[in-house]
């Protein structure tokens, strides 16, 4: 991979007063229960990672596991206890007020749980405010909110305030906000966990859209591990603070790092998640029968094909080259077999 | 047994009240023992004793330390009184150029830093009040009477009352609608009709000197308190105390530091409106939801950014019911610095109380609760008010209040001018109905005075005497009768039952500074007062506020009177007791009724209202009938908030006793009232208020520690 857009190395995040001192002692090897007994409480635990341009990475747990902490680490709306993150190559933690403020008007867009706008503005004021906030002149700054406006599909609601609007329009809102710099790192923090099942799908699909057209680099933070599986390149779970498993969804479907990680995978229609590559045979590429399917076809859209063969059925890449086989069995193991050690 | 097991709170406050009233009995009062009344104190007795402390003689009488604590703290005031004198005519003393008598001269530097600044408040205070009223102050201050003298065309009238009215309609129009015009239009044609014009305009000018300095100092100090923990921390015990202290208190220090008159009443305003501004600014900017301001942050505002376009603007509801407030007090000080020579109706209102002359008292009285409840309203109009948008707006459609403003001055000034022919030789009424001129209903509430005293004389004299001989005399020796051992005991007691040692501790100390002052007795007369008036608003209060609950436009109705009720300036609810009972204890103690009715109503519906849909529909379903669910669900969960309402209700009550003085008390607020007129009344008047004040705080520990334990424990935030 090239540069990393974000790279976090060991970054750790403790509340409390003499946290920077209790860390100092441990050496790093931070254990939560003795840290709360000392009156210190452990946000983020010895995170390392890396998020290349384009991708994104979704940050997955429950409540209290620290995800939202990590978050702001990397957005410096906190400042981390120790570690070291880089953004684009450049030392975070070292920058000063002024050079922070710089970063966060070119180059990072966030999207909050609650939606964040300000009340007193209108839905255009709102977009148009970190641009204002940036010194660009108002007019500018409303033309170019008017084009987000568009690119939320709220053209016509321009003018109306925060109040007036509905959860998911708020949230679209919020996003365009988050946009209207045309950051090049993205956050959002539970961005669809407040709005209705419905919506948030809605919401999800137009997500996607938008990421397919701009191409950002994302820090997705939510708590619907379906979610996590539908949006993400790859998927960090954490709890208490801690990463478990960092990989890309098919991995962690198939297979689960830890105990904590295949309780979330255990209840996933694995039909509707992993694809034909994840599961074919790369071995044998001979003796097949007629069908050939494309690697990265959702299983659940070619399984009844598969299921009426008899020999195993050819796995094309896109280039139409064999690549490997599936046969019916492995689809009906798959779907159904044991949740433990399938493949 | 069983029951004691069952009850151990109950079983505590018994015995801590049996222990009281034990010690009550035990001791007996001492033979020499009287209540002082008057000026006996001043007289020098030879039974007195006396110690020397930091070289100030404090006398007093000796009891058994048990029945009556000696004053230690009595030199305090002296000190203090002192100390002010010394920092106002010696300390440092500085060379000043002197505009005047061209030379240097010198001052010390507090007196003239205080110069400097009253002469700056009067500056202000002149300028408005030129606008309004016409006059050459401020025109001088850029020049000279020399260019006066000169320039004759400078010599420019105030605006006629026409323009004001219409000018008033117009913003009220602005802010809030067509209603809001026409009573603001209305009370300005009333004001002007009936010849009050003048000391409304200059209660007015003091007014809009006053709020809005007041705003911008409690919004500055809010905002640092709301930054640093530290700020906050220094400002707290003073927030809390200004919250009790009686206003009174306030005008004694501020008399000693900056003189007499419109510019020390500012100021002395400033220091009561600032506190109650400050809270509610941190409030505000508490309120605001942790995301927008990291919205703000990832925006990348900078500080300066973050605080005045997302902090501010998110919490300007807050802010603005905060400037309400303000205007409020600033109203209730208009009257009250009456005493410290500011002009205009608080002026003329205690003149007409003085001279018993209850008609032009209402008057006034009237005049200037109508100003404040429409201030109130345009200022709440202002706080509710959200910008809406209306596409493209023509030249005039976004102009037309301003255009509006041009016409109507315009042509009131043609008006005023075509009035100097129609009025030839008399008053010009277009312009202004000079005071004694307009239409006064004086006569008439003077002749229905005097009606009701004629008609109803034997009953409300009656009445009189039935409540001071059989309630208020034997209330007030049983107060006085408590020696102060059992005092402290008991309220020490309820401290520690309510909230621990820290509790007990806090109000121990409140309650020794008292007993430690001279003014022990006249503490536990203001107590006697403030008590027979808490519990009867109480009463009052809780049977309204649950009555009026039961239907919700009554209970919206009781919330609108209530809101009006507290428009008033305090002051102002002196005027119909007197009108009925005369100069009497029951006078006072009604009129501490009815203003510490209003909070304990208010708390009630609003506790009342604030318990949950869902529980009602509960009880409901479990098959309450109506009072069943009064008595099972709404009372015990409205109760915490009902008991913030009686602590409002004290501290309301607290401030009637005090000014309560006006008519005639024999309590702290006397000696307060006393210590205005009295050259070295300073230190007293300034620790009077504190006592007073920590009488406030120490029910407000008590009760606020009791209602945070309950909601805890009920869950309820």
């Amino acid at each position: 991979m090239s540069n990393p857009v974000i790279k976090c190395e060991s970054v750790y995040k403790i509340f409390g007063e003499n946290a920077k001192k209790m860390l100092q002692d441990s050496n790093g090897n931070v254990d939560a229960k003795t840290f709360q007994e000392n009156g210190c409480i452990v946000g983020v635990n010895n995170a390392s990672f890396e998020v290349s341009k384009g991708e994104m990475l979704v940050v997955m747990g429950l409540s209290g596991s620290g995800k939202s902490t990590l978050l702001r680490c990397i957005s410096r709306l906190t400042d981390a206890t120790d570690g070291k993150i880089f953004i684009e190559g450049q030392d975070l933690l070292s920058l000063k007020n002024k050079e922070l403020i710089e970063l966060r008007r070119n180059k990072m867009g966030m999207v909050f749980q609650s939606f964040a706008l300000l009340p007193h503005k209108t839905v255009v004021e709102n977009i148009a405010f970190p641009l204002q906030i940036k010194g660009i002149k108002t007019e500018d700054s409303i033309s170019k909110a008017m084009d987000m406006v568009k690119l939320v599909g709220l053209d016509g609601r321009e003018n109306y305030f925060p109040r007036e609007l509905s959860g998911g329009q708020q949230q679209r809102v919020g996003i365009a906000r988050s946009l209207a710099v045309e950051p090049d790192i993205w956050f959002l923090d539970e961005p669809f966990s407040a709005l209705d099942p419905l919506i948030r799908k809605e919401m999800q699909d137009e997500f996607l859209r938008l990421q397919d057209k701009l191409q950002k680099t994302i820090m997705f933070i939510t708590h619907d591990f379906d979610e996590a599986l539908k949006l993400a390149d790859r998927i960090a779970i954490m709890k208490d603070g801690i990463i478990e498993q960092l990989d890309t969804p098919a991995n962690i479907v198939l297979n689960p790092a830890t105990e904590y990680v295949r309780k979330f995978t255990e209840e996933v229609p694995r039909e509707k998640v992993l694809l034909i590559e994840d599961v074919m045979d790369p071995s044998t590429t001979d003796n097949l029968g007629d069908l050939k399917v494309l690697k990265d076809e959702i299983i659940e859209n070619v399984a009844e094909k598969i299921l009426t063969q008899e020999k195993s059925v050819a796995v094309l890449d896109n280039k139409n080259k064999i690549v490997g086989s599936i046969n019916p069995t492995k689809i009906i193991n798959t779907v159904f077999g044991g949740r433990k050690n399938n493949n | 047994m069983e029951f004691i097991k069952k009850y151990p709170k109950l079983f505590q406050w018994l015995f801590l009240l049996i222990v009281f009233f034990g010690l009550c009995f035990a001791i007996d009062v001492p033979e020499t023992y009287k209540f002082i009344r008057g000026q006996a104190e001043f007289v020098k007795d030879p039974n007195q004793s006396f110690y020397i402390f930091l070289g100030k003689e404090v006398r007093y009488y000796a009891f058994d330390v048990f029945w009556r604590l000696p004053p230690l703290l009595g030199w305090l005031p002296i000190w203090i009184n002192d100390s002010l004198f010394f920092l106002m005519n010696e300390w440092m003393p500085i060379e000043f150029w002197n505009e005047d008598t061209q030379e240097f001269r010198t001052r010390p530097l507090v007196l003239q830093i205080s110069r400097n600044l009253t002469a700056f408040m009067t500056f202000l205070i002149e300028l408005i009040r030129e606008i309004l009223l016409g006059g050459l102050e401020t025109i001088v201050v850029f020049t000279s009477w020399d260019w006066i003298d000169k320039n004759p065309w400078a010599e420019l009238p105030g605006l006629p009352w026409t323009i004001v009215a219409a000018g008033s309609a117009i913003l009220a129009y602005k802010l809030s609608g067509k209603g809001l015009a026409l009573f603001a239009g209305l009370v300005m044609v009333y004001i002007s009709i009936f010849g009050q014009w003048k000391p409304s305009m200059q209660t007015l000018s003091f007014i809009l000197v006053a709020a809005p300095l007041s705003f911008i100092f409690g919004l500055g100090l809010g905002i640092a308190a709301f930054k640093s923990k530290r700020v906050e921390k220094a400002l707290y015990p003073i927030l809390l105390v200004m919250q009790t202290m009686p206003q009174y208190a306030v005008l004694v220090p501020a008399l000693v530091l900056f003189g007499v008159g419109d510019q020390a009443a500012v100021i002395v305003t400033m220091v009561v409106a600032v506190p109650p501004m400050i809270l509610l600014t941190i409030l505000g900017l508490r309120a605001i939801p942790p995301e927008v301001i990291e919205a703000g942050k990832m925006s990348g505002c900078n500080n300066w950014q973050l605080m005045f376009k997302v902090l501010i603007p998110t919490a300007r509801r807050d802010i603005l019911i905060g400037v309400n407030q303000v205007i409020m007090v600033c109203f209730s000080m208009a009257v009250i610095s009456a005493f410290i020579g500011a002009k205009g109706l608080g002026f003329n209102l205690l003149l007409a109380l003085n001279q018993l002359n209850i008609g032009l008292a209402l008057e006034a009285g009237l005049c200037i609760s109508l100003i404040a409840i429409l201030l109130d309203k345009m200022s709440l109009a202002w706080a509710n008010k959200q910008t809406d948008y209306f596409g493209n707006l023509t030249f005039f459609q976004r102009n037309k209040n301003i255009l509006f403003f041009a016409a109507t001055v315009i042509i009131g000034i043609i008006l005023a001018y075509a009035g100097t022919f129609l009025f030839k030789g008399s008053y010009n009424y277009l312009f202004e109905v000079p005071h004694n001129k307009g239409i006064s209903t004086a006569d008439f509430w003077n002749k229905g005075v005097d009606w009701i005293f004629d008609t109803f004389f034997v009953y409300i004299k009656a009445f009189n005497t039935w409540l001071i001989q059989d309630v208020l005399q034997p209330m007030r020796a049983l107060y006085l009768r408590m020696p102060v051992v059992a005092t402290l005991v008991l309220v020490v007691g309820a401290g520690y039952l309510i909230g621990g040692i820290r509790s007990a501790l806090v109000v121990c100390g409140l309650t020794l500074f008292i007993a430690l002052s001279p003014w022990w007795d006249r503490a536990l007369v203001t107590a006697y007062m403030a008590t027979f008036g808490v519990i009867v608003s109480c009463i009052i209060g809780f049977t309204v506020g649950t009555l009026c609950f039961q239907n919700k436009h009554s209970a919206s109705f009781m919330l609108g009177v209530c809101d009006i009720f507290q428009t008033f300036p305090s002051f102002v609810y002196l005027i119909p007791v007197m009108m009925l009972f005369g100069i009497t204890d029951t006078s006072v103690l009604i009129a501490v009724i009815v203003y510490a009715t209003i909070p304990a109503t208010r708390y009630t519906i609003e506790g009342l209202r604030s318990v949950p849909v869902g529980l009602h529909d509960a009880a409901t379903m479990s098959g309450v009938n109506k009072f069943q669910r009064l008595t099972k669900i709404e009372f015990p969960l409205a109760f915490p908030h009902m008991m913030l309402g009686l602590n409002q209700t004290i501290v309301f009550a607290l401030f009637m006793v005090i000014i309560g003085a006006f008519i005639g008390t024999e309590d702290l607020g006397q000696y307060i009232l006393k210590a205005l007129s009295d050259k070295k009344g300073a230190g007293i008047g300034f620790t009077l208020g504190i006592c007073v004040a920590f009488i406030g705080l120490i029910f407000d520990n008590l009760i606020r520690t009791w209602v945070e334990k309950r909601k805890k424990h009920l869950g309820i935030n």
